[in-house]
């Protein structure tokens, strides 16, 4: 009896460890990241790092404008949710409203699947098969360009969407439907007017999530998107993002050096930026959660 | 039962990491990914013929590897691009030479470029192949990324002080540049000479065709050096290492791998 106590606080204290080791190493990375991008800023003006249009951070004077990184992200990541909701929020309502029980066991882990594809795979799928198509289709200098990538980094935000959309469209109580059905509605009123905003919080989770998955997505953007550091004013011409640029060149950086920090600058913006974005998914699941409760 | 496996699991454990531990007492050599595939070579002749050494070849780029020499990182770090002057207390061998070839799709009309036309491209001056006398359409520029070897020569031999494009294709490797200029009939771009396949084509310069022998003549301006740096005077183990790569039999791999030898 003693013993099986024992063992049990042992656990438990295995347990509380395991729970503050992931808070230890948050707290740990977001020290590093601060730390090693702080001497950037003896160097250059905080604005002139975040709104300055040039990045060429290994010339002689070095330039470190990240604007056309940050809205290379945000412009591909938008992309993506252009591809991706419709498609995603589509498939979900077919899936928990229309399908039936043999064929939703189908889709669902099919759509699943599709998360477990390594974006490397997707990026190569790219370049030799989306890039060479867009060229011929638009007549474009290059296939490697801002839509290339939101077309992957949407497929890539579907399962996301889809899945999470999916379990809030099915856990609607089912008395919501019943009395809009007595009401007199129809099938589809029911579904766009009942079930589909009762289960808004979890879709809009849904999308801030997929968009996390986007914006933070780095390898297929450095395979398809081009990786030209423009100011993007069209989806058809190539962009940088700010992760593809951390990957691309973190590798050939000398530590120590301004590139050097001005990568971890770059992370930095980042992790405050997908930061803001899942604030944003709580604050709105809460939100419409209370409205609907 | 339960207890049985913890032990296996732990013995496990240990023997990987004993394993490793063996693997790590050879030779690091770490640094630009131009001259890895080549190193790879060398160290696989070389651990043939040496069996009781241990090379380990590792990538990273030619800045990484000088910094992780420097570091002590790594014993040998490798640079496919010539040292800035602040790099210049390490000690420095030449262990091979590479041609930078500029290609282009093998459909393209043009087969000849001067220097100059080359930097109008890559500054973003010339726009259309129209302006160099091939078809009317529009030129994908690829480049290299900011920090690699390949990029560091390149702009040091071609752009000199000016800027590749802002809106020039970026990428990182040698093979995906030339994947890209494979694919795409108006593209134009460089790599290492010793990887140009049958898929690319590489372009004469100032009329002189890209190959050995106008390397080692110096008609053909584009080459840099393949170096391998080390913190002050390498040691025994690395110097027996660097005497190989340094040899008739290692300069014969050199060759073969098309590279340009240094003696």
């Amino acid at each position: 009896m003693q013993l099986k106590k024992k063992k049990e606080k042992l656990l438990e204290w295995l347990f509380l460890f395991f729970a503050f080791l992931s808070n230890i190493l948050l707290v740990g990375i977001i020290i590093i990241l601060f730390k090693e991008s702080l001497p950037l800023f003896k160097e250059i003006k905080v604005l002139d790092f975040l709104l300055g249009r040039h990045w060429y951070p290994t010339y002689d004077p070095a330039e470190f404008g990240i604007l056309p990184l940050i809205l290379g992200s945000l412009w591909v990541t938008i992309g993506s949710l252009l591809v991706a909701v419709p498609l995603g929020l589509g498939a979900a309502i077919y899936i928990s409203e229309i399908a039936s029980t043999s064929l939703k066991e189908i889709l669902k882990p099919v759509v699943e699947v599709l998360a477990g594809i390594p974006s490397v795979v997707l990026g190569f799928f790219g370049m030799v098969v989306i890039a060479p198509f867009l060229q011929e289709v638009f007549k474009l200098p290059t296939g490697l360009n801002a839509l290339n990538g939101s077309i992957l980094l949407g497929i890539m935000a579907i399962p996301t969407i889809t899945s999470i959309s999916e379990d809030c469209l099915s856990s609607v109580p089912r008395g919501f439907k019943e009395a809009s059905y007595a009401l007199g509605a129809n099938r589809w009123e029911t579904m766009i007017k009942v079930t589909v905003p009762a289960a808004f919080s979890g879709i809009s989770s849904a999308v801030i999530l997929g968009m996390g998955r986007a914006i933070g997505e780095t390898m297929t953007v450095l395979m398809v998107a081009g990786g030209s550091a423009v100011i993007p004013h069209s989806f058809l011409q190539p962009v940088r993002t700010m992760t593809a640029t951390i990957a691309a060149e973190m590798g050939e950086t000398a530590i120590g050096s301004e590139h050097y920090y001005a990568l971890f600058g770059i992370a930095v913006v980042l992790f405050i930026l997908t930061l803001i974005f899942n604030i944003i998914a709580d604050l709105v699941a809460q939100r419409f959660r209370k409205r609907i409760v | 039962m339960q207890k049985s496996k913890l032990v296996f699991f732990l013995c496990l454990l240990t023997v990987i990491g004993c394993a490793r531990d063996k693997a790590g007492t050879g030779i690091t050599v770490a640094g630009s990914t131009s001259v890895q595939p080549f190193a790879d070579k060398w160290a696989e002749v070389y651990m043939d013929e040496h069996p009781d050494q241990v090379v380990n070849i590792q990538g990273g780029g030619s800045s990484a590897g000088i910094q992780a020499a420097k570091s002590g990182a790594c014993n040998i770090g490798t640079s496919s691009r010539e040292l800035k002057p602040d790099e210049k207390d390490l000690t420095e061998i030449v262990v091979a030479r590479d041609g930078l070839a500029i290609i282009v799709h093998t459909s393209n009309r043009i087969d000849n470029l001067t220097i100059e036309q080359v930097k109008g491209i890559f500054t973003g001056k010339i726009r259309n192949w129209r302006e160099i006398g091939g078809n009317d359409k529009l030129i994908t520029v690829v480049t290299r990324e900011e920090g690699s070897g390949t990029r560091g020569a390149f702009q040091e031999l071609v752009m000199k002080k000016d800027r590749v494009a802002k809106s020039a294709i970026v990428q990182d490797s040698n093979g995906t540049v030339r994947e890209i200029v494979a694919g795409d009939p108006n593209a134009i771009g460089y790599i290492s000479l010793g990887l140009v396949n049958n898929k690319v084509r590489a372009l004469k310069l100032n009329g002189v065709p890209a190959t050995d022998e106008n390397i080692i003549s110096k008609k053909y301006k584009l080459v840099r050096p393949f170096l391998f740096v080390t913190k002050g005077e390498p040691t025994p183990v690395c110097r027996e290492f660097i005497d190989f790569v340094q040899s008739a039999e290692g300069q014969k791999l050199v060759s073969e791998e098309g590279l340009i030898p240094v003696k």
